[in-house]
């Protein structure tokens, strides 16, 4: 399966949807859209994973690539992920003590009103 | 023993491919269905470096993967002709900041996913092999 990207923002958040698989082909779409959204000023991010099918390190890279940008604008990427197959890709890389790993837009999106 | 090769070109286009002709392989030699994400995650990172390697060095030569039914285990070989140094397996030490570079990420996902693996760094390229428990009678009774 491609990759299907979407996004919209609801107040201060930018929810980018992501579906399909995000790996060493795929994954320079997902840069360019983090990169794109950075520079039109969206600091604050949720990247909704519930329908990525596959994930490798060059995705991991895009995401983490992501986060050091936004951090640089004092800004946030989080993930929405409940699938445990693609939890485990971020256990094994020790990335889950760098994102906010959330299991509904609806959960991250109260934490982030609440870290406003 | 039985074995399937593959060669593909050095493009990222091909490591889905890749990936998909590996897990129906590992699903014939009766590898666990549980496990069966692993061998495919495992063997993307191995063929998405390879590729990445090839396309520095030597974007012209094709990428080698064998898949072998072998006493009980499902192995896999990934092989490049790209020069490489030694490369250690790295989990990232995340303390809430960044790491600066993920180099080797890749690797790491790979020690992390199989229990078996080596990875054989040379001049002449890197040799990545991997293996998992599986039923016989496997391949060769296909």
């Amino acid at each position: 399966m491609d990759l299907k990207l979407d996004h919209h923002s609801e107040d201060n958040l930018t929810i980018v949807d992501v579906e399909g698989e995000i790996d060493v082909y795929t994954a320079p779409r997902l840069r360019e859209l983090l990169i794109d959204l950075v520079n039109k000023g969206n600091f604050h991010l949720l990247v909704n994973m519930e329908k990525v099918d596959f994930l490798d390190s060059t995705g991991l890279g895009v995401l983490v690539g992501g986060l050091k940008r936004v951090r640089a604008h004092d800004g946030s990427l989080e993930l929405v992920c409940t699938q445990e197959r693609i939890l485990k890709i971020f256990r094994i890389t020790g990335l889950t003590k760098v994102f906010g790993i959330y299991a509904s837009v609806e959960e991250a999106k109260e934490a982030h009103g609440r870290d406003k | 023993m039985a074995t399937v090769e593959l060669t593909f070109s050095a493009l990222p286009a091909h490591v889905r491919t890749a990936r998909l002709v590996a897990t129906a392989i590992a699903r014939r030699t009766g590898v666990a269905e549980a496990i069966l994400d692993e061998v495919r995650l495992a063997v993307g990172e191995a063929c998405s470096r390879a590729v990445e390697a090839h396309r520095l060095h030597c974007p012209g030569e094709p990428v080698r993967i064998e898949l072998r039914d072998d006493a009980g285990r499902f192995e896999v070989t990934v092989t490049d002709a790209a020069p490489s140094e030694d490369v250690t397996p790295q989990v990232l030490e995340a303390n809430g900041s960044l790491m600066p570079e993920i180099d080797n990420l890749g690797i790491a996902v790979i020690a992390g996913l199989a229990d078996d693996v080596e990875v054989l760094p040379g001049p002449k390229g890197m040799r990545i092999r991997m293996s998992w428990p599986a039923s016989s009678p496997g391949i060769a009774a296909l």
